[in-house]
């Protein structure tokens, strides 16, 4: 088996004296499709956000394609890595987020070309055909020179998926990428994780649609007071949970 | 006919009166760039500076906010030349303008930069932008579309208190019309008169800022 896209091992983060992870462990390779779930508060999102360092992390490591995030150790202490080093680093991955976060002042395209021109380091043309390629990918070539403003929930997504994919990750985090959708917008996003999934995109995901993390994942982690509470394939996870806190959370998440 | 008479006034002391225009433009214009430039650096200290700076900054700031721009005047007036730095009463009264300018225009930009939800700076770092890119592709043009109209309302605030530099003598638009007055006694026309082109600068530049308000508003 090929080197390991993500490696966490032993990961505590904590926010003052609350413990949010408290030793977490995971290895995913490529093609491997991780969800994460768990009720609110469980880490699942901080867990996420540790991975491009969006929080950073007290204890532990996490490794994307063998290089530690973030830190490195100088003398057998624990430093952590410059600006530039942690603004490359970020790039090996990419992250859609709960509310889009698209740039405002810029089209659609224009949202999807920053990251190529300004971190890839491309020629504008070539900037462009990249972007383009990828908004047509998540059905969203026609609206490439409309605003965040003019574009729908769930279009604004589609773009938000396309700006982080375009910058060609290794791994792709999705944070609640349907949270803030109306139920009816919720669909188009799902297809187009689900295609990214096919096409065999590396994809750590944070998700509360069960049906959906059923149909995708590879791995379904029960994420459970900062620890994981339970793991394995997502039939097994979701048909047979072993723990009665799984079972629970099935239940009130209504599962069938 | 009062009128005609103040119209007369005017007429004869076209130039005087034009060259208080002038001045008032001038003081006005340097006050709010040199305020501005100085302003967006408050502001950047204020967001972004650590804590002793901000500190210091804040105190900068929320004093001369705090203190009457007359007062200021007065002080830049009289105060700097008596620890030896030697200012016109033109060169002073800018400076005052210009330190009342920069503690608004600070808090403008500071306010602005904070506005800007921080799901943007995690955009981008999420596509790997450094802090200056950041800065300069996400975060500045954002915040530009939210300090102009507050700026274009401070600008018209020097313009006003500019008619303040006519008490350390400095023959701005007001002054130069109250030597007219001081001629004539036709207050009563001429403040008027002086009334409606401060009203005119205002209104040019208020225009001028909603016109470009509309250029850079983002489509939606």
């Amino acid at each position: 088996m090929s080197s390991p896209v993500l490696e966490i091992v032993d990961l505590h983060k904590r926010f003052g004296a609350l413990e949010v992870l408290k030793g977490i462990n995971l290895t995913m390779h490529q093609g491997d499709v991780v969800s994460l779930i768990g009720s609110s508060g469980s880490g699942k999102t901080t867990l996420l956000r540790c991975v491009n360092l969006l929080e950073e992390y007290e204890d532990g490591v996490v490794a994307v394609a063998g290089e530690q995030i973030g830190y490195t150790k100088k003398n057998g202490k624990r430093v952590r890595l410059s600006e530039r080093e942690i603004a490359r680093q970020r790039a090996m991955t990419g992250m859609a987020f709960q509310h889009f976060n698209l740039f405002p002042h810029m089209t659609a395209m224009h949202n999807v070309m920053l990251g190529l021109i300004k971190t890839r380091r491309m020629k504008k043309d070539e900037a462009h055909s990249v972007a383009e390629k990828w908004l047509e990918r998540v059905g969203m070539l026609a609206r490439r020179d409309h605003y965040p403003g003019q574009l729908s929930g769930g279009q604004q997504q589609r773009v938000a998926i396309a700006r982080a994919i375009a910058m060609n990750p290794q791994l792709m985090l999705f944070d609640e990428v349907t949270s803030a959708l109306d139920p009816e917008l919720v669909n188009e996003v799902l297809s187009v994780v689900r295609d990214l999934a096919k096409d065999g995109m590396t994809m750590l995901l944070v998700t509360h649609e069960m049906q959906f993390a059923h149909d995708v994942s590879s791995k379904v982690i029960f994420m459970d007071d900062g620890r994981i509470g339970e793991e394995g394939p997502p039939d097994q996870l979701f048909r047979q949970p072993k723990s009665e806190r799984l079972a629970a959370f099935l239940k009130s998440s209504k599962f069938s | 006919m009062e009128i005609v008479r103040a119209f007369d006034a005017i007429w004869a002391a076209r130039w005087p009166i034009l060259d208080g225009i002038a001045n008032t433009l001038l003081i006005s214009g340097l006050s709010i760039l040199f305020g501005t430039a100085l302003g967006v650096g408050v502001g950047l200290l204020l967001s972004y500076g650590g804590r002793i700076v901000r500190f210091f900054v804040r105190v900068y700031s929320d004093f001369l906010r705090g203190t009457p721009v007359f007062v200021l005047i007065l002080a830049c007036f009289y105060i700097l030349s008596v620890i030896g730095l030697q200012l016109t009463a033109f060169q002073a009264g800018i400076f005052a303008l210009m330190l009342f300018c920069s503690s608004h225009v600070g808090e403008i930009v500071r306010g602005a930069l904070q506005a800007i939800p921080p799901g943007q700076t995690e955009a981008a770092k999420s596509i790997g932008l450094t802090f200056r890119t950041t800065f300069f592709s996400v975060l500045l043009p954002q915040a530009l579309r939210q300090i102009l109209p507050t700026w274009v309302n401070t600008a018209t605030e020097i313009v006003k208190a500019s008619t303040l530099l006519s008490i350390i003598g400095v023959v701005e638009l007001l002054l130069s019309v109250q030597q007219v007055i001081s001629r004539t006694y036709l207050s009563l026309e001429l403040y008027f008169f002086a009334g409606f082109v401060f009203f005119l600068i205002n209104f040019v530049i208020e225009k001028a800022g909603r016109i470009v308000e509309r250029k850079i508003a983002i489509p939606t």
